[in-house]
């Protein structure tokens, strides 16, 4: 499954897969820091302090931590409360670390879910995100329109018992598309994203609204289309009684007539795939 | 000091009710106990305390339960049953001498390790002083009390709200104050005596029968006059010395599971409000019952004791400390559910989605057990995987169709043989059905009442029988709907299986309310589940037709995103408080109050045709 042209991926491809790896390796590297007692601030910091040491300077959005019944955005009821909080980290807690980096004028955006210690129900969530990850790539490569795979995946988290958490997004996406940035010298953030991204984000609505397409996948009308070329970040996201889980990575679509071709996760070899792969050994 | 003899002193048989329990006598301080012992001496032993005026044969149904697993071991309180009194009276039933005799028993029984406590009523009493003097640690391994609070405790529950007396305490006061009117009797001389050694003595198992709803049978024991009168010296040796001057430093050294009857009619459930500070490890329990537990739910509280004291014998089961009974239940839940339904069974129909999906995971993280039933099997099965991660110690998937009661007599009694009596059931199950009555065809009608009526009276009838059998009380839901208050010209045959529900629900509500079993409608309103998915669309012939109306129909509904989780968390109220009908939504509610205040608007707006 997934990226039948490893071997050839375009240099445009393997920066996008460089930065996207680059920001799983500091999310395992922070959370293997994470212990009882940090907050959500901090965490968030220590992935900027990670990825500046290694030369990040602009961003889609800066880093986000989510601790607890956040991870499932309980009570959540403006876009604010995104935020990293002063939340502390306790034993058993789940926590997700999102962040979207821009690296070399390439953007990623992950999302990781961790656990502090054991938590069964956490491993549940982790291990029930495969199928999500299988449906969307098959439907994808259905040219199923994007509207259509969100109630799909929404209809399978109902059926696992599941909520929907992605929903709580702006504009509930389960995806959006990233791009790549210019680098400029002063790259500022507003509420979080950088302009740069914000302003790609922009044309792209533009564009987009002009030729029947958005570059936010949601439920909504505006996301009636089939799937458009370009690099997607899907993030899917669990919710259940006050637990939470996510992955978010890079669907590479194209408009290649090979179903293979068409569409594909940019790298396999990410932690929760990983994950998978030795809980099915 | 224990000395063995073969008779006792009153020279009476054996211990009535208490089938195949060896029998002992301990002396010490000038009395002679009996104490009878049960089960294999290897295993944890609990000792069971009786109150007044009982003797230790009030216990006879929870040791036959416990004895199974336990070393079981009960003894007549001094003065009571075929233990010696003192002499004189006067001065011989202090809570010191209550400690010696206890100590006494617990060396006899179990030299070697800590016992078990239970109390009852003033064996709960007797037991607090138990648990909070130094010089019995060490030789209790835990305490469960019921109906019983320590003396120290209420001196210093009443010093503070006379000190500070606001309306609320002034009114807690009042209340209990009002409700100890038995303990100012008993300071009365004499008077009591004569009456219990006269009339009320020959009464009383008629009195406990009637206002109580304690079961007739081997209990009361012939001694309970005597036992009575003796008895009235535990109230006059220690009420006003402990109340007047309660002891500053009645801490708990042992861990302490607290039963609350919610209906006790002699002890108000505020006294154990300032508990928490005087016991560091405490476990709370409520139970919908009056005063005589032992009596009236021996399997609940039997299933409480042993699992308090398996999580207090094994010392730290692993690295994440003791487990607590309770404890299980994550932090977020209402502590309320918690105490009331840990380690109760729940069986909810239609539990693969929607409001009954929600409602089983509600109950698993209140610690309950859960059953787990629909037609989906996958989904059901799915329900019970995630009850168990989230807090339920068992919890099982079951495929049947409730509308077949054949599916659903053999359903009850695998559940009774290997789950056990269901103690909560939720009739929740339901189909939708909409069209105009003329649309609807006889077998569309059928289908209808097939699920959402008789699943409902096959689940009552074959579940409420066990329960009624088992005379332990229990709670049926049955979930009606707001369309059973709302008529309307789209939804006939739903709202008429739905109304039929809730008609149901109050007339069953009304026949077990003497058996202690409560029944609840539930009308939820508009709430975003599948139901609209599989709603069948009467007089739509064309399946991408019925389609587009279901996907409009479950468009609408995920507008409204009511969520199924705030549903079950009023069927958990529904239960906790025994609410007879309880409309959800805000909609819900509304309709429910116009049917009352102006049900002309309603049916003004049940002729309003909705677009298709």
């Amino acid at each position: 499954m997934g990226s039948a042209v490893t071997g050839e991926l375009s240099a445009e491809l393997r920066g996008f897969r460089e930065v996207q790896r680059l920001s799983y390796e500091c999310a395992e590297a922070v959370a293997a820091q994470l212990k009882p007692g940090v907050t959500e601030r901090e965490a968030a910091r220590m992935q900027r302090e990670w990825l500046y040491e290694r030369g990040v300077r602009d961003w889609f959005h800066r880093p986000f931590a989510w601790f607890g019944d956040r991870t499932a955005f309980v009570d959540f009821k403006i876009p604010l409360q995104f935020f990293p909080t002063n939340r502390r980290l306790e034993a058993g807690m789940p926590f997700i670390l999102d962040m979207a980096p821009v690296y070399k004028g390439h953007t990623a955006d992950i999302g990781y879910s961790g656990c502090l210690g054991l938590n069964p129900l956490h491993d549940k969530l982790l291990a029930d995100l495969r199928d999500h990850r299988e449906l969307i790539l098959r439907e994808v490569r259905e040219r199923r329109t994007l509207r259509e795979i969100y109630e799909d995946v929404d209809r399978l988290m109902v059926r696992q018992g599941y909520a929907n958490r992605h929903r709580a997004y702006p504009f509930g996406v389960i995806a959006h598309k990233i791009d790549r940035v210019k680098e400029r010298r002063w790259s500022p953030t507003l509420f979080g994203f950088g302009t740069q991204a914000l302003k790609g984000l922009a044309s792209d609505t533009i564009h987009g609204h002009r030729d029947g397409w958005s570059p936010l996948w949601s439920p909504y009308t505006f996301s009636d289309h089939p799937p458009v070329p370009g690099l997607w970040a899907v993030e899917p996201h669990l919710g259940f009684r006050g637990t939470g889980a996510k992955f978010e990575e890079i669907l590479v679509v194209t408009d290649s007539k090979d179903p293979e071709q068409s569409a594909f996760w940019l790298d396999d070899d990410l932690p929760h795939v990983r994950r998978w792969n030795e809980g099915a050994v | 000091m224990a000395g063995l003899r073969g008779a006792g002193p009153a020279g009476a048989g054996k211990s009535a009710g208490l089938k195949g329990a060896r029998e002992r006598w301990v002396r010490t301080g000038g009395v002679e106990l009996c104490v009878a012992e049960l089960g294999d001496t290897d295993r944890p032993t609990v000792v069971l305390v009786h109150g007044y005026p009982d003797s230790k044969e009030v216990w006879s149904e929870v040791a036959a339960r416990l004895a199974e697993e336990h070393h079981v071991v009960l003894y007549d309180v001094r003065g009571h049953g075929r233990s010696t009194a003192p002499a004189p009276l006067r001065g011989g039933f202090t809570l010191e001498k209550l400690t010696d005799d206890f100590l006494a028993v617990a060396d006899a029984v179990s030299p070697d390790g800590p016992v078990h406590v239970v109390g009852h009523d003033w064996g709960s009493v007797q037991s607090w002083e138990f648990a909070t003097v130094p010089r019995t640690e060490g030789r209790i391994a835990s305490f469960t009390s019921m109906s019983g609070p320590s003396l120290d405790h209420f001196g210093h529950w009443i010093k503070q709200r006379m000190a500070r007396p606001t309306p609320r305490r002034v009114g807690q006061l009042l209340g209990q104050g009002a409700k100890s009117w038995y303990v100012y009797m008993l300071h009365t001389p004499v008077l009591p005596e004569l009456a219990w050694r006269g009339p009320l003595g020959k009464r009383w198992p008629k009195i406990l029968e009637r206002v109580e709803k304690v079961p007739a049978g081997d209990y009361p024991t012939p001694s309970l006059p005597s036992d009575a009168a003796h008895g009235a010296w535990l109230y006059r040796d220690n009420v006003r010395a402990r109340l007047g001057r309660p002891r500053p430093d009645a801490y708990a050294h042992v861990p302490v599971q607290l039963i609350t009857p919610t209906g006790d009619a002699f002890l108000s459930e505020r006294l154990y409000d300032d508990l928490g500070s005087w016991v560091p490890d405490l476990t709370r329990r409520t139970l919908p019952a009056k005063h005589w537990v032992p009596r009236t739910r021996p399997d609940q509280l039997s299933a409480w004791i042993a699992d308090f004291v398996r999580a207090n014998e094994e010392p730290a089961a692993g690295a994440s400390g003791p487990r607590r009974p309770g404890a299980a239940a994550k932090s977020g839940v209402k502590p309320e559910y918690a105490e009331r339904f840990g380690g109760q069974l729940v069986l909810v129909t239609g539990a693969a989605s929607g409001i009954g999906r929600a409602t089983a995971f509600a109950f698993a993280e209140a610690g309950a057990r859960i059953v787990a039933v629909d037609r989906d099997a996958e989904g059901a099965g799915r329900t019970a995987e995630m009850a168990r991660l989230i807090g339920a110690p068992e919890a099982w998937g079951e495929t049947v169709d409730v509308s077949d009661e054949q599916a659903m007599e053999k359903l009850a009694s695998k559940v009774a043989s290997e789950y056990g009596v269901v103690d909560v059931l939720v009739n929740n199950a339901g189909i939708g059905l909409t069209g105009s009555f003329f649309e609807t065809t006889s077998e569309e009608w059928k289908r209808v009442l097939d699920v959402n009526l008789w699943g409902v009276i096959h689940g009552s009838r074959i579940f409420g029988a066990q329960m009624t059998a088992r005379g332990q009380g229990g709670h049926i839901v049955n979930t009606a709907s707001a369309a059973a208050f709302q008529p309307s010209r789209a939804l006939p045959a739903y709202s008429t299986s739905k109304a039929a529900v809730l008609m149901l629900s109050e007339c069953l509500r009304a026949e077990l309310a003497d058996q202690g079993i409560g029944v609840s409608a539930i009308c939820p309103g508009i709430v975003n589940t599948n139901i609209t998915a599989t709603t069948r669309f009467a007089g739509v012939t064309d399946a991408a037709e019925e389609n587009r109306r279901q996907k409009k129909a479950s468009r609408l509904y995920g507008l409204r995103n009511y969520p199924p989780e705030k549903v079950a968390d009023a069927i958990l109220g529904a239960v906790l408080h025994d609410r007879a009908v309880v409309p959800v939504t805000p909609e819900a509610r509304g309709i429910h109050a116009l049917s009352r205040l102006s049900p002309g608007a309603l049916r003004a707006f049940a002729r309003w045709q909705p677009p298709a």
